[in-house]
């Protein structure tokens, strides 16, 4: 494989040593412990004396504890696993003189950038399945309900969300790190993307929707102009990953939710006839609902990593 | 038995967006000798090695390395080239034998002949009593012996070593060239080096070439450029001497 295996190997061993990946992987843990343990202890009284509802498992996942649900923290805070495990990957082998050793070898030149993001994508799966793993033991023991065959497909498909979207965060920051020539800069670079792509872009789709379209109160507002505002909200909101991954995923963990859509107008006469259908959506409609999120997370991950790899390959080796 | 060149440039060309780097470079080096490649520094030699390597496309030109042309056939270039870069780099998380198995392992050389190999060039390069010992806190002169163990761990036909004596004390300098100088004697290896050490490099070179902005102004035996610049052919004028009189003419 031209040097692939070598490449791959030695970068996984770093990962799983280095310092930094053991301090992240440890404030993930405690965080995803305390969120789990909330969301468990809650659900445990309120479901003292009734009948259990379907899918009560996912809802460790999809309960917000005091503060936000497990999907919201991956949400939020995935990005730095990725962004940590990649910002130094190819400047900081320039800035110690290894790069140019490590391309004399005879490997393929892609073989350096695709073994770094193999196995920093192998790295966050390993993280994001233990992660999920340990909450399900932990809610088992908590909640003592046992998942069913379907609440674990659910669980096994957000965790291949997940590693998505994370990668996605390390094919940019591995990206910046090609592009720029300072470690500094380029973590500083994918930091401050990654606050303007997840806190910014909701605030300015908000400012946006409300400047286009607005609505003052929510009584007796022009429908159309409701239907407007919360399109563009929308659609702005959807440059950001953030959000394709909080919708896919939550779509996915909480089979009760049958759109996307955060607002939803309906007639009484609708209200009624639909409130006689509130079942759960079967899996299969569930992915039906967030195919598109879907596809669009993989095809940005991809994408990002072919424009650095592209890059990489176009550029002179020589700093 | 007639020498080869092992390498050969042919108008070899690097141009940059403002600059010319290498300029129709025409050189060749020998079958088991030593070249020393001389210059100031941004003259263009690391550009003309990574060029020899294929790491860097040449402009125009082309050379021949072994009679491989390192644009096609880079990994097979890369296979029989050492190259030891200008300010080598090490992991310093790991120790010496461990950057040795990784430079194994990026050239697929078997776990078990890889142990024996790592043994013996770091007897080679005297660095066996601290192959345990972390990369980091090496000094200047055993990173080098050890940027040069990595390069022999392939096992080379030819060495490229580019400026391995930079920075290293007087005593460290000398040893580093004895050693270059042995392993070409023992091991027949073909080196090109590069250095600044001007008495060092006319010690050990069989032939040198001096580059100034991208140009070889000078090449053959340090005789032959002695008799060209001082119209004798004799020992008494140093490399020094003779570098910066073409240094200055340029």
């Amino acid at each position: 494989m031209g040097g692939l295996g070598a490449v791959y190997q030695k970068e996984l061993s770093d990962n799983f040593s280095s310092f930094r990946f053991v301090i992240l992987f440890a404030l993930i843990a405690m965080v995803s412990f305390i969120i789990s343990y909330m969301a468990g202890v809650s659900l445990k009284e309120n479901l003292e004396g009734i009948a259990k509802p379907k899918f009560v498992f996912l809802m460790l996942f999809s309960a917000k504890g005091a503060l936000f649900s497990l999907v919201e923290f991956v949400a939020v805070f995935g990005p730095l696993i990725g962004l940590v495990l990649g910002f130094d990957a190819i400047n900081g082998e320039r800035a110690h003189g290894t790069l140019v050793k490590l391309v004399s070898q005879p490997i393929y030149r892609d073989a350096v950038i695709n073994g770094k993001f193999l196995a920093g994508a192998t790295t966050i799966a390993v993280l994001v399945v233990s992660i999920v793993l340990v909450i399900s033991g932990f809610g088992l023991a908590l909640v003592g309900v046992v998942p069913g065959v379907e609440e674990i497909l659910r669980l096994a498909i957000y965790a291949g969300i997940s590693i998505f979207y994370i990668s996605f965060w390390l094919g940019l920051s591995i990206l910046f790190s090609i592009a720029f020539r300072s470690v500094a800069t380029s973590f500083l670079a994918s930091v401050a993307l990654w606050i303007f792509l997840s806190f910014f872009i909701s605030l300015g789709a908000s400012v946006l929707a409300n400047s286009i379209a607005p609505v003052e109160k929510r009584e007796g507002a022009d429908p159309e102009t409701v239907i407007a505002n919360s399109q563009i909200k929308e659609g702005v909101s959807l440059i950001s990953p953030m959000f394709i991954y909080s919708n896919a995923t939550a779509t996915i963990v909480d089979p009760m939710r049958k759109t996307t859509k955060s607002l939803v107008l309906m007639g009484p006469m609708e209200q009624i006839s639909s409130s006689r259908f509130q079942s759960p959506l079967s899996l299969g409609q569930s992915i039906v609902v967030v195919y598109p999120h879907l596809v669009a997370l993989i095809a940005i991950s991809l994408i990002c990593f072919a424009v650095s790899y592209w890059v990489f390959m176009m550029q002179e080796i020589r700093t | 038995m007639e020498t080869q060149a092992v390498i050969q440039t042919t108008e070899l060309t690097k141009r940059y967006d403002h600059q010319t780097a290498v300029d129709r470079l025409n050189f060749q080096v020998m079958e088991g000798e030593i070249f020393g490649f001389l210059g100031p520094n941004g003259a263009g030699k690391t550009t003309t090695l990574l060029m020899l390597l294929g790491l860097s496309r040449p402009s125009e030109g082309g050379a021949r390395v072994c009679g491989l042309d390192p644009e096609r056939k880079a990994m097979e270039v890369k296979r029989i080239v050492g190259y030891l870069p200008e300010n080598v780099g090490f992991y310093g998380d790991m120790d010496a034998v461990q950057s040795l198995r990784y430079v194994a392992d990026l050239n697929r050389i078997p776990v078990r002949e890889a142990e024996d190999r790592i043994r013996e060039v770091l007897k080679l390069v005297g660095l066996t009593e601290n192959g345990g010992k972390k990369v980091s806190a090496y000094s200047r002169g055993m990173k080098q012996r050890l940027g040069i163990a990595e390069v022999l761990l392939k096992d080379p036909k030819v060495m490229f070593l580019d400026e391995p004596t930079l920075g290293l004390d007087p005593d460290g300098a000398v040893r580093l060239i004895e050693l270059i100088q042995s392993l070409n004697q023992e091991r027949k290896i073909t080196v090109l080096l590069s250095s600044h050490h001007l008495q060092q490099v006319q010690k050990i070179s069989h032939r040198v070439g001096i580059m100034i902005k991208g140009r070889m102004v000078a090449e053959g035996s340090i005789e032959a450029l002695a008799r060209e610049k001082f119209g004798v052919g004799d020992e008494k004028f140093t490399l020094e001497e003779i570098y910066m009189k073409y240094f200055q003419e340029v």
